[in-house]
């Protein structure tokens, strides 16, 4: 174990600004890029389900 | 033209351009991104003379000196076979150190000392924790003695 | 039966069978992650020289090394893409690119967070970073060309070609620290000789690169059943797979 407690961890030996700041942007391209994959996802099956289904059940 | 033979001069072309662009690459670093001149190179004229550069080597140990005045630092960039002494004004990188990798741009002074603007750290890919490189130090020291004892 | 492997190249085939992998790599990705992130922070001790700044280096390099391998995976199937004809090879070429491009930034972002507190700058032109720019504009470079051809066939075949062009970047990459002075120092790990890291951030490392192995293979492969859903809406078994509304939700 390399820290005496939360706050040594936290402030990582003073360099918290670009350890953290590292980290934090991996994780929000990450979120970011499962977002816009979401995003893409979603429009694509709302074309293919109109596109489908009206000549399936002309209402 | 076939199909078959349009394919052809496609990929003929695609290398055509990847050697191209290799060919132009490879050309673009050698001739402008020299990022540093060891202080060999410096010694043998090969860096750029009346304009700004960079100097690559290492921190002479027992170089490093500040001025009477606080701000300036003097030290002397080797690559063990030449010397550059360096002047600079400012704010050394924390991993700035006596025997440690140093890249420092300026310019070379008509009294062969070099005027630096900007002094960065180089360090090494080692990695280890603090008693490690203790240890390392401690063995590379002890070698060192036997090596003197065997020699007196 | 020597068709049975040409099976796997239609989009038809490789759609659900993605499906049930994604997943399983989403799983493994973020088991990965957490045991990396513990070794990383918890195990792996301070540095002698960097101090805590290099735990960077678990994120950093696999994320470089990620770049890296995602662009020659991506080459690859441009080259299999434009020899062979499949019409699959470039869909799988278009899946992976976001993911290398994201892999670019963060490898580039945390090398720069990296570099200031230890060489003393946020950047330099150097011959390693300079490269590694260049492979981020060649990421955008393909997908931008390929959204500016309407034409797929045409876009793919334009793209796959630029692909094929950028893939010398990546030994420049690789290689630019031996062979220019740069600022960026030498690789730690490397397969001619011993890894010049302790064992534990080695390991942390590693633990991390498996991660991003996992997560790149997840991602490209959900981005994959788009883009064949993309391509193949005309289709008839993307229609009859559309056509029942539970089988549509469940796709």
């Amino acid at each position: 174990m390399n820290w005496g407690s939360a706050a040594e961890f936290f402030a990582m030996g003073g360099y918290a600004t670009y350890v953290w700041g590292s980290y934090a942007v991996s994780v929000l391209v990450i979120v970011g890029e499962l977002l816009l994959h979401g995003r893409r996802r979603r429009t694509c099956l709302r074309r293919l389900g109109r596109r489908v289904r009206p000549e399936k059940n002309p209402s | 033209m076939k199909p078959r033979h349009k394919r052809l001069t496609l990929i003929v072309a695609g290398l055509a351009a990847l050697g191209g662009a290799a060919a132009f690459v490879l050309n673009a670093f050698q001739s402008n991104l020299v990022f540093f001149y060891s202080p060999t190179q410096v010694a043998a004229h090969e860096a750029p003379a009346g304009k700004s550069f960079r100097i690559g080597g290492l921190v002479q140990t027992g170089s490093l000196q500040r001025e009477a005045d606080g701000i300036t630092i003097r030290f002397a960039v080797t690559d063990t076979a030449h010397i550059v002494p360096v002047a600079y004004k400012g704010i050394l990188p924390d991993l700035f150190k006596e025997g440690k990798g140093v890249v420092a741009q300026g310019q070379l002074g008509t009294d062969g000392v070099f005027q630096a603007k900007e002094v960065l750290a180089k360090h090494d890919e080692n990695y280890m924790p603090p008693e490690a490189a203790e240890a390392v130090e401690r063995a590379h020291k002890s070698v060192q003695q036997s090596q003197k004892t065997l020699v007196q | 039966m020597e068709l049975n492997i040409w099976r796997f190249a239609s989009p038809q085939v490789i759609y659900p069978i993605a499906g049930r992998m994604v997943p399983v790599f989403m799983a493994l990705a973020a088991l990965f992650t957490l045991a990396g992130l513990y070794i990383a922070f918890f195990v792996a001790p301070t540095d002698f020289q960097q101090g805590e700044s290099y735990r960077i280096i678990f994120i950093h390099v696999p994320a470089a090394w990620m770049s890296m391998l995602i662009y020659l995976v991506m080459a690859f199937w441009c080259a299999v893409g434009m020899i062979m004809n499949t019409r699959l090879s470039f869909m799988m070429a278009l899946a992976l690119a976001p993911t290398g491009a994201f892999m670019t930034f963060i490898a580039l972002w945390t090398g720069a967070l990296w570099g200031k507190p230890t060489w003393g700058t946020w950047w330099v032109w150097d011959a390693r970073l300079t490269s590694e720019l260049i492979l981020l504009f060649l990421y955008v470079g393909f997908m931008s060309l390929h959204a500016a051809i309407d034409d797929v066939r045409r876009a793919d075949r334009a793209a796959g070609l630029l692909a094929l062009v950028g893939v010398v970047n990546v030994p420049i990459i690789y290689f630019s620290v031996q062979w220019w002075n740069t600022l960026h120092q030498g690789a730690s790990v490397s397969l001619t000789r011993a890894p010049s890291m302790a064992s534990t951030m080695l390991a942390g490392m590693l633990v991390m690169t498996i991660a991003a192995w996992m997560y790149g293979i997840a991602m490209s492969l959900m981005r994959l059943r788009t883009i064949v859903l993309e391509r193949e809406a005309d289709s008839d078994w993307v229609q009859e797979l559309f056509a029942s509304p539970a089988c549509g939700a469940k796709a």
